[in-house]
């Protein structure tokens, strides 16, 4: 099972209810994943540097001395805040000398993402507890895709939620299995890609990364995508300006699609639309299979 | 959630309306057997369903059900004799193992619509997707929009009427469904050909269309059937079957 969800808004006029609209669609596909549930939320862009979500165990952890620390070693100014036990960082230098630091001295932090817009929150239970937990309702943002799982190809822990992050502002969400995952992992590592877990998810989301790293646009990546992954899925995928839905040439895997002037939505099932405003009178229909969806703000 | 049963609330013009914003799917469901017991309502309304699965499932009376909205998986399911009629879209496995009565749906239907039924009537305003009429039993269906990939896969008995196009592998391992199509097939199945289309079968496409209330052409159709290669009946032992 598994459920995803999306929402990308075609413009600002719901920007500050994202959180608000959406936390009711990742509720509703608690049926089809109640094991964990994560989200990607795409808001709160910054001009210089990047942004990261960190996360430690450790719901004291100190995270003024890590950023007190970032500072002073790598001579940058780093703003803050946390949410549970994850802390969005925003640093003024570039994101891989940040990442390079902490895997080198902070081993128990935990880079969930990094990006221009990306956050990354995902916990293992109940949707609804993690909702709460997070505080979504009361998040803002351009879009937001999130997950919501019943484990079977790998374990029940937050690591093995989706979503999954393996590029700058780059994030899918699965439902299905993908039968050749083992290989393709092992010939994206040796392309310098890097993944955190045995997930057969990672795996899809890693190879997207590799591909846009290739020059590939989100339409060109995904359509070679449909060539290179053998399995079962229905994806959906943000970018910092993109939000893209395919399903495999069998699509056994369920998605239903709703757009209408001021968002698309996409949900595995109907129900998880039908709380959005204006639902009633939306273009509704079922993605075919091996067909790139693809939306993308031309100015941001 | 009210629990007010269903019963309660009869409405003095003889037609129930069940509110699924009030009450729940199985309050819905369980009214609606009572009905086998003692036919007291014939007619009947289902509201704000958003989606719900296995609305109307298991109808086994002559009851007429307008579900105003959306649907989810198996609305109608294993219908017997209700004429159902959904005023929305509908997920997957409508009308799944129909055996008599009528359904319609106004919007899109998700896959495997029609799937395993062995009898009744299934019209469809908008697209199915995949897997319409998997493996249907006697079932004739009738799609105003286009069908996807993979429709009539193993189709046994009955019709399938597409008045636009239809996806990959139509009819793939057919036995002895009649497909129409109007439009484009991407692809036909193994063991699926075209066909003549003979005045006994412009007499079926047309009394299917006019029984939808589709206004089409039947001579504007393609007939598409199985050309039995893949399956072993042979007439000499019809008596072991």
């Amino acid at each position: 099972m598994c459920g995803i969800v999306g929402l990308y808004l075609k413009n600002d006029k719901y920007e500050n209810r994202l959180g608000e609209l959406f936390a009711p669609m990742l509720i509703a596909m608690t049926e089809r994943g109640p094991d964990s549930a994560g989200f990607a939320v795409y808001g709160d862009e910054v001009d210089d540097g990047v942004k990261l979500t960190l996360r430690n165990e450790d719901e004291d952890y100190d995270w003024s001395a890590l950023a007190k620390d970032i500072e002073a070693k790598l001579d940058t100014k780093v703003e803050w805040f946390q949410n549970s036990k994850v802390a969005v960082f925003k640093v003024d230098i570039d994101a891989e000398a940040v990442e390079n630091y902490l895997m080198e001295n902070h081993q128990d932090v935990l880079i969930m993402s990094s990006g221009k817009s990306i956050e990354i929150l995902k916990e293992v239970g109940l949707p609804e507890r993690i909702v709460n937990l997070f505080h979504l309702e009361n998040m803002k943002g351009s879009h937001i895709i999130g997950h919501t799982r019943m484990a079977t190809e790998s374990a029940v822990t937050m690591a093995g939620s989706h979503p999954f992050s393996t590029g700058m502002d780059l994030c899918l969400v699965h439902n299905g299995s993908l039968s050749n995952h083992n290989r393709l992992r092992q010939e994206l590592k040796r392309e310098g890609i890097h993944f955190e877990t045995e997930n057969d998810s990672e795996v899809a989301a890693g190879y997207l990364t590799y591909r846009l790293q290739q020059g590939d646009s989100l339409t060109e990546a995904l359509e070679h995508a449909l060539d290179d992954l053998d399995g079962f899925f229905t994806f959906t995928i943000g970018t910092k300006d993109g939000f893209a839905v395919v399903r495999d040439p069998i699509a056994c895997k369920p998605a239903v699609i709703a757009e209408t002037d001021d968002y698309v939505a996409m949900a595995s099932e109907y129900q998880a639309l039908t709380t959005l405003p204006g639902i009633e009178n939306a273009k509704v229909w079922e993605p075919e299979p091996s067909k790139v969806y693809v939306w993308e703000r031309t100015t941001h | 959630m009210s629990t007010k049963s269903v019963a309660e609330s009869v409405t003095t013009s003889g037609k129930q309306t069940v509110d699924l914003a009030q009450q729940t799917v199985r309050d819905l469901n369980q009214a609606l057997h009572d009905q086998n017991k003692e036919l007291t309502i014939a007619e009947w309304e289902v509201l704000n369903p958003k989606g719900e699965h296995n609305l109307a499932v298991g109808l086994d009376q002559k009851l007429k059900v307008d579900i105003f909205g959306p649907v989810g998986y198996y609305c109608a399911g294993m219908n017997k004799e209700a004429d159902i009629t959904v005023h929305g879209h509908a997920g997957q496995g409508i009308a799944e193992n129909m055996m008599s009565g009528s359904v319609r749906v106004k919007g899109n239907a998700s896959s495997a619509a029609g799937a395993t039924a062995h009898g009744g009537f299934l019209v469809i305003e908008g697209d199915a997707g995949s897997r319409c009429g998997i493996s249907m039993k006697g079932i004739d269906i009738v799609v105003k929009g286009n069908v996807g990939h993979m429709s009539c896969f193993m189709g046994q008995a009955g019709s399938l009427v597409v008045c636009g196009d239809a996806g990959d592998a139509l009819g793939d391992s057919l036995y002895e469904v009649h497909i129409y199509v109007k439009g484009s097939v991407k692809s036909l199945g193994a063991d699926c050909i075209e066909k003549e289309m003979r005045q006994e079968h412009l007499d079926e496409l047309s009394a299917l269309l006019e029984k939808a209330g589709v206004d089409e052409d039947p001579k504007a159709f393609k007939r598409y059937g199985s050309a039995r290669q893949l399956y072993n009946f042979k007439v000499d032992n019809a008596s072991a079957y």
